[in-house]
C-alpha cells in the first residue's frame, strides 16, 4: 500500500525567487521521516512539491523530478489532481470545511472524487478514518454537528481523518501539531505511530524532541542568507542526526546552537 | 523619566485632570450633536413611512388585491395586475443577472488574471453607474431592433434591470467569493478535488449565505425602479401573465400612473398611488429582512 518517494535534483521556485536548490532524497515506504530547519528554509515549499500543490500558487514553478513509486510525478501528461489523491497532505492550521458535519468533512474528498459510496459503506469509512485518527471516541454521538464545532487539536485530528479516508499511499504533515497544546499533540504523535504500519509519512516540525521521538528519517535544511534559497544538509537516520551528525551545522540546530 | 514625572506630578495629575475634563465635555457635546443629527435624518423617514401607512390604509383592502384596472374609472379597481407584474419582471431579472453576476464573479475571483480580469472590473465599475434611464433605452433599443420598433414586454423591462443588477451581484459575490479562506480551497485541492469541483462544492456553498443575501439587497433596489419600465414596459390596465408580449405593468409604474394620470375623481387614485405604494414599501421591508434571516439559514454552522 505504501511507496516510496524519490526527489532527485528538485529546485523550487516563486516568480522569480528560488526557494529550495537542489535537494536530492529518497524516503523508504512506511516511515516516519522529519523535515527540520530554521524558518524559511523551504520545509513546506519542498514538501508541497511532493503533491504538486506548490504550483497551485500563482507563479511557483518547480525543476527537477519526484517520483511516488516509482513514477514521475512531474512527467508530462501526469494530472496532479490524481497525484494528490495519492499524497495526502495534512496543514499546520486546521481547516475543516465550515459547512459541512464531521461525518461529511470525513466523506468530503471520497464525495469530492465523486466516488460511488452507499450510506453503509459511508458509515464504514467514516467509523475506521476517526478511529486511526483517535478521534472516534469522542465524537461517535455527534457525527451530524459542524466540524467547526471541535476543538482545535479535535479539528486537527479532523483533518487527518479526513486525508486518510481517500486511502492515499503517503501523507504529507506540515507542523501538524505546532497550533495545539502539548495533551493533542502528543494525541497526533501517537496516532503518527500507528499510521506508520499502513503509511509513508513525511513531516515539518520545528519540535526537535517531536523529530527524534516519532521519525525514523531526518532531513535537515538551512538557508545561507536573507533571499537564498534552502538546501538540504544532511539526510539520515534520525538517531544518527540527533546523536553524531557529520555536519557541524547540524550539530549546532540540534543543539539549540544557531549561526 | 522616573524622576522627571515624580518631580512634576502634582501638575502632571493638575493638567490631566483639566484634560479629561476638556475631553469628557467634548464628548457629551459630541454625543448630543450626532444624536440630533440622526433624529433629524430620522424625521423624513418616519414622516414618510407614517404618510405611506395612514394614507394606504384608505384602500388596503381584498379588492385592491384582487382586481386589475381594467375597465375601472373613477373608484374602485385594484393592483393586481401590478403585483403580477412586478413578480413578473423581478424574477425573470433574477433569472437573468444572478447567473451572469456569480459567472462573472467566479471569473474574477477564481481564474481571472491580468488584463482581461481588469477589463472585466472596469466595466463592471462602469455598470454600477449607469442611470437606470440610460438601461431602459438600451433595452429598449435591443428589442427595437429584434422585434421591430416600439415593442414592449415585460421582458424588455427584465433585460433593463438586469443591467442595474449585474454589477451588484458581481460586486457582492466577488466579495463573499474573496472571504472565503484560501486553507478550504487548498484542503480540497489536496483532498485530489479537481478546481471546478473545489469551487462548486467548497467555495461557493461557503459564500452561499452573503451572496443570496446580497442578491436579495439587489432584488429591494431594482424593485423600485420606475423609468427604465415606462420606457421598455409601457403601462397596461390589464392582467398579463405572457412576460414576452405585450405591455406589463408594475407597482412603481402603477404609482406614477395613478399619481399622473388623476381621473375626475381624484381622491380615488390618490388613494390607489398610496395603497400601492405601501405595499411597495412592505414588500422592500420584507426583502430586507428575510435577507438577514435568509443569511443565518445558509451561513456555516458552528455549534
Ligand atoms: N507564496 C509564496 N510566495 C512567495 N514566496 C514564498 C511563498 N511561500 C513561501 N515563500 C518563500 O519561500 C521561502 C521558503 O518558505 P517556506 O514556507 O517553504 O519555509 P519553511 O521552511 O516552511 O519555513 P517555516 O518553518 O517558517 O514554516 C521563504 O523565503 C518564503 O519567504
Ligand atoms: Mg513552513
Amino acid at each position: 500500500m505504501s511507496t516510496a518517494i524519490d526527489i532527485t535534483s528538485l529546485n523550487a521556485y516563486y516568480g522569480s525567487f528560488q526557494a529550495v536548490a537542489d535537494v536530492s532524497l529518497t524516503i523508504a515506504p512506511r516511515s516516519i521521516t522529519a523535515f527540520i530547519g530554521p524558518s524559511g528554509c523551504g520545509k513546506s515549499t519542498l514538501l508541497r512539491t511532493l503533491n504538486r500543490m506548490h504550483e497551485v500558487i500563482p507563479g511557483a514553478r518547480v525543476t527537477g523530478s519526484v517520483s511516488v513509486d516509482g513514477e514521475d510525478v512531474y512527467a508530462t501528461g501526469v494530472d496532479p489532481v490524481l497525484v494528490r489523491q495519492r499524497v495526502g497532505m495534512v496543514f499546520q492550521r486546521p481547516n475543516p470545511f465550515p459547512t459541512m458535519s464531521i461525518r461529511d468533512n470525513v466523506l468530503a474528498g471520497v464525495r469530492l472524487q465523486r466516488r460511488r459510496l452507499s450510506r453503509h459503506d459511508g458509515d464504514d469509512v467514516v467509523e475506521r478514518s476517526l478511529r486511526a485518527a483517535g478521534l472516534w471516541d469522542e465524537v461517535r454521538d455527534r457525527l451530524g454537528k459542524p466540524g467547526s464545532s471541535l476543538s482545535g487539536g479535535q479539528q486537527q485530528r479532523l483533518c487527518i481523518a479526513r486525508a486518510i479516508a481517500i486511502e492515499p499511499d503517503v501523507l504529507l504533515m506540515d507542523e501538524p501539531c505546532s497550533a495545539l497544546d502539548p495533551i493533542s499533540t502528543l494525541a497526533i504523535e501517537d496516532l503518527m505511530a500507528g499510521l506508520r504500519a499502513s503509511y509513508t509519512v513525511v513531516i515539518v516540525t520545528h519540535n526537535m524532541a517531536q523529530a527524534a521521538r516519532i521519525s525514523d528519517k531526518t532531513a535537515f535544511f538551512t538557508i545561507d542568507g536573507a533571499r537564498k534559497p534552502g538546501r538540504l544538509v544532511e539526510y539520515d537516520d534520525t538517531t544518527t542526526v540527533f546523536t553524531s551528525p557529520s555536519q557541524q551545522a547540524t550539530a549546532d540546530y540540534v543543539a539549540g546552537r544557531f549561526g | 523619566m522616573a524622576v522627571i514625572v515624580l518631580d512634576r506630578a502634582p501638575t502632571l495629575t493638575l493638567t490631566t485632570r483639566t484634560v479629561r475634563r476638556g475631553r469628557r465635555a467634548a464628548n457629551t457635546a459630541a454625543t448630543w450633536v450626532i444624536g440630533v443629527l440622526f433624529i433629524l435624518a430620522l424625521v423624513p423617514l418616519a414622516s414618510l413611512a407614517w404618510t405611506a401607512f395612514s394614507r394606504g390604509l384608505a384602500r388596503f383592502d381584498t379588492d385592491f388585491l384582487t382586481n386589475s384596472m381594467r375597465g375601472v374609472v373613477g373608484a374602485g379597481g385594484g393592483a393586481l395586475h401590478a403585483v403580477l407584474g412586478t413578480g413578473l419582471i423581478t424574477g425573470a431579472t433574477i433569472a437573468l443577472s444572478v447567473p451572469v453576476g456569480i459567472a462573472a464573479a467566479i471569473y474574477l475571483v477564481e481564474y481571472g488574471r491580468g488584463a482581461f480580469a481588469r477589463t472585466v472590473t472596469f466595466l463592471v465599475d462602469v455598470m454600477t453607474g449607469i442611470p437606470s434611464i440610460v438601461a431602459g433605452l438600451f433595452a429598449y433599443t435591443v428589442f427595437s431592433l429584434v422585434l421591430g420598433p416600439g415593442a414592449r414586454s415585460g421582458l424588455a423591462g427584465a433585460l433593463a434591470l438586469s443591467l442595474l443588477m449585474i454589477p451588484n451581484v458581481v460586486r457582492t459575490s466577488e466579495e463573499m467569493l474573496r472571504l472565503v479562506p484560501d486553507d478550504l480551497r487548498e484542503a480540497a485541492y489536496a483532498l485530489g478535488t479537481p478546481k471546478y469541483r473545489t469551487i462548486g462544492k467548497i467555495v461557493l456553498p461557503t459564500a452561499m449565505s452573503g451572496i443570496v443575501s446580497g442578491v436579495m439587497i439587489g432584488v429591494a433596489r431594482i424593485v423600485g425602479e420606475t423609468a427604465p419600465l415606462l420606457l421598455v414596459a409601457g403601462y397596461s390596465d390589464a392582467m398579463n401573465y405572457n412576460l414576452f408580449s405585450e405591455r406589463m405593468t408594475t407597482l412603481p409604474v402603477f404609482i406614477y400612473q395613478q399619481w399622473k394620470f388623476k381621473g375626475t375623481d381624484v381622491a380615488a387614485y390618490d388613494d390607489r398611488a398610496w395603497t400601492a405604494a405601501l405595499m411597495l414599501i412592505a414588500f422592500v421591508l420584507v426583502l430586507n429582512l428575510s435577507s438577514r434571516l435568509v443569511a443565518r439559514v445558509f451561513a456555516p454552522k458552528t455549534r
